[in-house]
């Protein structure tokens, strides 16, 4: 949830109080409209996730950045779970078995929630938290980079 | 030839190999990590895979990742370009038991010269003159005295384990060797837990002359001709230049006869660089072979007219190089500095965002640089930003020209050496073409 519109803020706003803004809010985006002038700022290396160093990329990242305008109010608390490597995405173990997991199941903290196979590997990618899988965001065999969404998930809270 | 490379690297280098490959119409793929995810390279190739975080041993290091970027893009060949996975010979032999051409020489070859004792060993049967000194470590001070007295004054004592210049003396008559060689002794011993000596022969107002090769897979091989890098800082070299000034003709033709022999005794299939000492009398000794493409490749390309990442991935692909030495003409003098994001004073780094950019231009001046106005100069990595070469019919016109094409340069927000380059241009030591590794480091 980037952008916000004070309601009833200063006549005018100059380019570095808006800066400052986003700043102060660690805030990815700012969008500020006043007396006929409109002043966005985006910052590249916005707070987001604290990056990982070496192994033990953390599957599950910061909080979902909103991808549209219009999405609703009430999907800001959810989760996207994000591919910790590059490689080939699978929803179940098997080519013949059931997923590990569909739409709306429950899931417990450290249940596989799918396989990225880099190499010949197959890793089992775990959820961090608990919750419930709102969305599958990749189709199964499509291969996926480093960061790239998997999941959209409801953590319980 | 291939259809599809995938580029493990980032920056300029990347750019470079990128613009190889779209003029032999391949397409390309980049794997970048996140902190190059909105980069030129990555904007202008065909396909880019993110690989990983800005840390390099989670992206362009990770050797599983970028594998598994080639799979998943169907890419035939991997172009490590320089620094990180170019010269690691189990990512080339990891590469080759997947299936993906390595672009580079084969594994065997590059490990042998990643072996600093067996690389000498190599070089000395095969004819290349190195740095008289001791075989192993030292068994005390009557051996050094010795061997000093053999090889001639002025030698330098090293300590075996040491570096970053602790550790080692010069030494330029009998008298004091004895004491040196104590000194170095307990030196060595605080700092580094070894009190092991070695000694050679110390190469005074040394130039840096490097031999650009060239074999194919049939074992043709033929030089582009040397590059003088001897203007450089802590080992950072900062500008290069070829031809090398000042370099006697019989020098010139036993460092294209060394480096052949180097390059034929590991049947050397790429593009290739052989490291030479070179002093004020010009003898010169084998210090190192890099097995990959280097940073300065480009003042060879501009005097040859032959594109060394087309040679690389031409030779990879199998095809043979077409043509002979005296089909290798060299036209006039080119230069090349190095613009890195640093503080030309203190040689720090400044990274930061690049508030405008305006890049030279005119007769004779090629910019390889990955530079675009707002572009975040990422701190994660080396701090090259952009390389500015020209050509010029001879040294006099190339040297005016870079100062030329230095002056009209623009690059705000971050610090550059580029006051650095136009002092050094100005320098009657360097117009004279006088540059040794030691005067710099001293006086600029």
């Amino acid at each position: 949830m980037a952008t916000r519109r004070p309601a009833a803020g200063p006549a005018r706003f100059t380019v570095d109080q808006v800066v400052e803004l986003a700043v102060r809010h660690n805030l990815a985006e700012l969008e500020v409209e006043a007396a006929g002038t409109r002043i966005r700022v985006v910052r590249e290396h916005a707070p987001a996730a604290p990056g990982p160093r070496g192994e033990g990329a953390p599957a599950i990242a910061a909080p979902l950045p909103q991808p549209a305008a219009d999405r609703a109010e009430s999907t800001a608390h959810l989760l996207t779970v994000e591919a910790p490597m590059v490689g080939t995405f699978y929803r179940a173990p098997k080519p013949d078995a059931p997923p590990f997991v569909n739409e709306g199941d429950a899931i417990k903290e450290g249940q596989v929630l799918c396989i990225v196979e880099a190499m010949k590997l197959m890793n089992e990618i775990e959820a961090r938290v608990a919750g419930r899988i709102v969305k599958v965001l990749v189709e199964n065999g499509q291969p996926v980079e480093f960061g790239q969404p998997l999941f959209l998930m409801d953590p319980l809270r | 030839m291939f259809h599809k490379i995938l580029i493990a690297n980032r920056g300029e280098i990347a750019l470079r190999v990128l613009r190889a490959c779209r003029e032999m119409g391949i397409r390309t793929v980049i794997a970048h990590s996140t902190a190059d995810a909105d980069s030129r390279p990555v904007r202008l190739a065909d396909e880019s895979v993110c690989i990983g975080p800005p840390d390099p041993h989670a992206s362009y290091l990770n050797i599983p990742s970028i594998i598994s970027a080639a799979a998943i893009t169907d890419s035939e060949a991997i172009h490590p370009g320089y620094g990180f996975l170019s010269e690691n010979p189990a990512f080339a032999e990891i590469c080759r038991a997947c299936g993906i051409t390595f672009i580079g020489p084969a594994p065997e070859a590059i490990r042998l010269m990643g072996d600093k004792a067996q690389a000498r060993e190599m070089a000395k049967h095969a004819g290349a003159p190195l740095v008289p000194g001791s075989e192993g470590t030292l068994t005390g001070v009557d051996e050094a005295q010795a061997l000093a007295d053999s090889i001639g004054y002025p030698v330098i004592v090293k300590a075996a384990a040491g570096g970053g210049g602790r550790g080692m003396r010069i030494v330029r008559e009998r008298e004091a060797l004895a004491r040196a060689y104590a000194t170095c002794q307990a030196e060595a011993g605080a700092a580094f837990g070894s009190s092991e000596l070695y000694l050679e022969k110390f190469v005074e107002e040394a130039r840096h002359v490097e031999v650009q090769v060239l074999g194919d897979k049939n074992g043709m091989r033929l030089h582009l001709g040397e590059r003088d890098c001897s203007v450089q800082r802590r080992h950072q070299k900062l500008l290069e230049e070829a031809p090398a000034p000042a370099l006697l003709p019989e020098t010139r033709a036993g460092l294209y006869k060394a480096a052949l022999a180097v390059a034929n005794a590991v049947n050397y299939a790429s593009a290739g660089t052989v490291e030479f000492l070179v002093d004020h009398e010009g003898r010169f000794y084998f210090i190192e072979m890099n097995t990959r493409i280097q940073v300065e490749h480009p003042v060879t390309e501009m005097i040859t007219g032959i594109d060394l990442v087309r040679e690389q991935i031409r030779i990879a692909a199998g095809e043979g190089l077409g043509y002979k030495q005296s089909a290798v003409r060299f036209i006039g003098h080119a230069i090349e500095c190095r613009i890195n994001a640093e503080d030309p004073e203190h040689f720090v780094p400044s990274p930061g965002r690049i508030t405008a950019w305006i890049a030279p231009g005119g007769p004779g001046v090629r910019v390889d640089s990955h530079l675009m106005p707002g572009y975040v100069v990422p701190p994660h990595y080396d701090s090259l930003i952009a390389k500015i070469i020209v050509h010029g019919h001879d040294r006099g016109e190339a040297i005016a020209r870079m100062q030329r094409a230095l002056s009209e340069t623009v690059i705000e927000g971050v610090k550059t050496t580029i006051p650095y380059h136009l002092k050094l241009l100005a320098d009657p030591a360097f117009v004279a073409g006088e540059s040794t590794l030691a005067r710099l480091e001293q006086n600029l």
